[in-house]
């Protein structure tokens, strides 16, 4: 039986505008985030915490592109498009800013990539490369982490964790289950299952494994793995997210 | 070409497991091209005993985790005009580094005493005095240039050291990264 | 209640000061307390109580500024100049004390009034600050309290308002400095219902006290300030957001809502009229970051206090994403005078883009510790040497401390420049909420450096990278090099990393946490360069971090 097409509401009306990314014109949405804007003509912006399908967060500040006229550079995932911007994603200071967070992410927990079951899967890994970031000049911290190994299917290994909270969010937003949190402040920050039991104890936890799968690093992975055997697929997120929205 | 224009090298082994001095063996047939223009003055793969006073090229693979790796890389930063890391536990650490996590006393009873059967104690000579962290190179002595990798391909040594012969800086992060 | 309630309380009250023989008021704010003031007053009236005086009334109130010699008491005027102040009172002292009332003044105990510390000053702010009683809103309606609410409310438009907001010239109290009447207007403008108004009283920063004495002092200032606010904006309901840590104020803050609402000054239908304007209390955690404003609103919401990308705005899209006007307790608190005496009556104190005065907390390596409330413009020496009373021990003078862990220190050379929001900005640090720490010549520059380092470290809520995993870095540089174990190459990746968290940090922790080290390196460089080590010596320190749990 065919249904009569029912007129969906068209919402407030969204204007168009066009803007310059570095030397590319492109036209968008005025609600679009720059970073949206960019990867869909084809421009790539680097990016840990951001992914296509989740809210944004604006935690992991590697999107930082100036925006002429702005003296501070701003978050591209955060920033919405505005008519005539001209954008620049790529200067020699954003480079800069970008290599020493990657350092200090490298350097705050302990990512040995050799022996890492991400090994070459890895976002932070290839971030490092794409970035040129050869090598850590602030010391390495050097501090122990706990690898939770409860859960039948899964680890997380907080020495791998860069907090970006995909988890966090894949798990509210999609799932619905929300059976991770953040807990502690600045270093002692920590993913946490449930009000930081073992995860294997979780009672919300429905072992779908999109936490999983979303993780960009080597931090929550699926048991029995060995070192570069771990590799993940996100692209059903923005999928999900969209039938969600449609319900 | 005259044996006076040949580019000196050094290379040393500090703590790592010598797979970068491996993958260097590995650059096949192309050893022999190398020694046409690079002379090998100090290296675990060749003779000599001792690190002469001015060494154009050094190499360090390994992080420094003893004392001795430590005068080893001063002496290598000293001596040698360019001075390059080889591989990630040189780079950043890596495997010898994961020793961080732990305090030094837990870890000498662990490899010598806990998981030791016949005669379990610490040894009492031939260990040298470790360091309480194990470091990167760059960290105890100024760097020039960082190659990655667990170990680095022979071709990743091979770009490199052609690049520099060429005279030029190579950029490792565009043929190789941490743990490949 | 209407105004001519108001007047009639006002005349109670000055009946009932005309029938006294004296009067004695006791500091109870927090810093007096702590020495003892709640015996002093306890025994003074022990000691009205045991003579039968009727006519003497021995009176709590808030803080009288000078509080490194607390506890304090006062004596019938409350004007400086023919004010009978006693300093260092202790519940041994009050009957003596109360024995001089109808003799000469106690010598021994007699704090001069005649001193540029009290002269010097100009208060709106702090106007009632030790004079009335915080826990008594008759008291505060007496001293004029509530008739700027009043005659807004029954005679003024919201633009009237508004008007007078932004002509005052105000600006934002809490360190930002951003034009409160801009921030007005634009959340009045906004077309939705639902509006908010917040207080923001999570004051946090090391060495500033100045919200803590306005809200022990005088509450209803705040509250008549809010309730102005929420009329101009056209929002109902309120929050004010205090820390915990200051349970006194919070106390003081519950009696003044109590208070006013069973007057009909809070509440539904204020004043008689259709506004509506409700206030809840929210306690903070003692989490710093929660005084940044979008993390001030999540912990109001219930969530993880940690701060969200702007903009959106919280003018735009604030609580629960409703429109919401966010100010701090002395932007709010200047409210009730500007718009009483009117926007150009404010502008006409203070500098031309810095308008009205300014309440500071002066603490370090000063003679006068304590609160005070100077027009802006004032040079910062008039601060340090003349109110402050200059460095004690025959110091030299070294530095001031403003803004905090966000602001910066400034030199000798800076004490002519007239303090304003602008100047200070471009000497390196900034105005903050008010917090202002003395230094002399022992101190080490380095060691402050590393100390609001440290502070930052702490405070991070840990949501970003440059400011969780950046200031760990710069405190352990810092450390290093005040431990003298830093080499040049060090120094030079401690100025990097400086202008990445501040770059690139998400909210204004992390972006202002480097401006300690920046000001320090501007100012005092050779401090640093002199415990730097050769080159050939770099190494790192030998030592294990771990989690603490």
């Amino acid at each position: 039986m065919t249904h009569p097409p029912v007129a969906s509401n068209p919402g407030p009306k969204v204007r168009v505008v066009t803007l310059k990314i570095d030397d590319h014109d492109v036209g968008a949405r005025e609600t679009d985030s720059i970073l949206e804007i960019a990867h869909a003509n084809g421009i790539r912006i680097p990016a840990l915490c951001y992914l296509d399908g989740l809210s944004t967060w604006g935690a992991c500040r590697l999107c930082m592109v100036e925006i002429e006229g702005v003296s501070k550079p701003v978050s591209a995932c955060s920033t919405t498009a505005s008519e005539g911007m001209k954008i620049t994603t790529n200067s020699e200071r954003l480079k800069r800013y970008r290599r020493m967070i990657l350092e200090l992410l490298f350097a705050e927990r302990n990512h040995v990539c050799s022996v890492c079951v991400s090994n070459g899967h890895c976002e932070l890994q290839d971030l490092a490369a794409e970035c040129g970031m050869d090598h850590v000049r602030v010391p390495y911290r050097n501090a122990t982490y706990n690898i939770d190994s409860s859960h039948d299917l899964f680890r997380v290994d907080h020495n791998r964790c860069v907090v970006c909270t995909r988890c966090v969010r894949v798990c509210d937003e999609i799932e619905g289950a929300h059976t991770w949190d953040v807990m502690g402040r600045g270093v002692n920050c920590q993913v946490i299952t449930d009000l930081n039991q073992p995860w294997g104890d979780s009672q919300s936890c429905t072992s779908c494994g999109k936490c999983v799968q979303v993780c960009p690093t080597g931090a929550l992975v699926k048991k029995g793995t060995a070192a570069g055997e771990m590799e993940k697929h996100d692209d059903f997120v923005p999928y999900l997210a969209q039938m969600r929205k449609r319900q | 070409m005259s044996e006076a224009k040949k580019i000196t090298l050094a290379t040393a082994w500090l703590d790592g497991c010598s797979g970068c001095h491996m993958s260097f063996l590995d650059l096949d047939q192309r050893l022999i091209e190398l020694a046409e223009k690079v002379d090998v003055v100090y290296s675990p793969i060749v003779d000599t005993k001792a690190l002469p006073d001015a060494v154009d090229v050094g190499i360090l693979e390994g992080a420094v985790s003893t004392e001795e790796d430590l005068h080893k890389a001063r002496m290598f930063r000293q001596r040698c005009q360019f001075l390059i890391s080889l591989g990630d536990c040189a780079v950043s650490g890596n495997v010898p580094s994961m020793r961080n996590m732990f305090d030094l006393d837990d870890v000498l009873d662990r490899a010598f005493v806990e998981n030791v059967q016949a005669q379990p104690g610490r040894p009492s000579e031939s260990l040298p005095t470790l360091l309480r962290t194990v470091l990167p190179i760059h960290h105890v002595v100024q760097v020039d240039l960082f190659v990655q990798g667990c170990p680095p391909s022979a071709d990743t040594i091979w770009q490199v050291l052609t690049e520099l012969m060429a005279g030029n800086t190579p950029d490792p992060t565009q043929f190789t990264r941490f743990g490949a | 209640m209407n105004l001519e309630d108001l007047s009639d309380i006002t005349e109670e009250v000055a009946e009932a000061a005309k029938s006294r023989r004296h009067c004695v008021r006791v500091c109870m704010a927090a810093s007096c307390q702590s020495c003892g003031s709640g015996e002093v007053l306890e025994g003074l009236q022990a000691q009205a109580k045991q003579n039968a005086d009727d006519d003497v009334c021995i009176k709590p109130v808030g803080c009288m500024g000078l509080c490194s010699a607390g506890p304090l008491v006062s004596v019938d005027s409350d004007q400086p100049a023919t004010e009978l102040l006693y300093q260092d009172v202790t519940a041994d002292d009050t009957e003596e004390l109360y024995r001089s009332l109808d003799d000469d003044p106690l010598e021994r105990l007699r704090c001069r009034t005649d001193v540029p510390f009290f002269s010097r000053q100009q208060k709106i702010v702090l106007r009632n600050s030790g004079i009335i009683d915080p826990e008594q809103i008759d008291d505060y309606i007496a001293a004029g309290g509530y008739r700027s609410l009043m005659r807004a409310v029954t005679e003024m438009t919201r633009e009237d308002v508004l008007r007078e907001v932004k002509e005052s010239g105000l600006r934002g109290r809490g360190g930002g400095g951003y034009p409160a009447g801009l921030k007005w207007a634009t959340v009045a403008m906004a077309p939705e219902p639902h509006k908010y108004v917040i207080c923001n009283a999570d004051e946090g920063d090391p060495g500033a006290f100045m919200d803590r004495a306005v809200l022990e002092s005088d509450p209803h200032r705040v509250l008549e300030g809010m309730a102005l606010a929420g009329y101009a904006v056209g929002a109902e309901h309120a929050y004010i957001y205090i820390r915990a840590e200051y349970p006194l104020a919070v106390e003081r803050l519950k009696t003044a809502i109590k208070q006013a609402t069973k007057k009909g000054l809070l509440g539904r239908r204020i004043c008689e009229t259709a506004h509506s304007f409700e206030v809840e209390v929210r306690l903070g955690a003692g989490a710093f970051v929660c005084g940044e404003e979008t993390a001030l609103m999540a912990s109001i919401e219930g969530q993880r206090g940690q701060p969200r990308p702007r903009p959106p705005y919280p003018a735009e899209e604030g609580l629960w994403k409703c429109p919401t006007l966010i100010n701090n307790v002395e932007t709010l608190a200047n409210i009730p005078a500007i718009v009483g005496k009117g926007g150009a009556w404010f502008k006409s104190i203070g500098t031309e883009r810095s308008t009205g005065t300014k309440v500071f907390a002066l603490a370090g390596r000063i003679a006068n510790s304590g609160l005070i409330e100077v027009p802006m413009g004032i040079p910062l020496g008039e601060i340090v040497n003349e109110i402050g009373g200059g460095i004690p021990d025959g110091r030299r003078f070294k530095a001031v401390q403003t803004g905090g862990p966000s602001g910066g220190c400034l030199p000798e050379q800076y004490l002519d420049m007239p303090v304003e929001y602008d100047t200070l900005r471009s000497a390196g640090s900034i105005m903050g909420s008010g917090g202002m720490i003395v230094m002399d010549e022992t101190s080490s520059m380095v060691d402050v450096a590393r100390y609001f380092m440290e502070f930052c470290m702490d405070e991070s809520c840990g949501k970003c990278v440059p400011c969780r995993a950046g200031t760990v870095q710069l405190y352990g540089l810092l450390d290093k090099i005040a431990d003298g174990e830093a080499t040049p190459s060090d120094l030079e990746l401690l100025e990097e990393l400086c202008d990445v968290v501040q770059a690139t940090s998400l909210c204004g922790l992390g972006q202002t946490a480097p401006n300690p080290v920046l000001s320090t390196l501007r100012y005092f460089r050779h401090e640093y360069e002199e415990k730097l080590r050769p080159e050939s010596e770099r190494m790192p320190r030998m030592q294990i971090v771990t989690l603490d749990d």
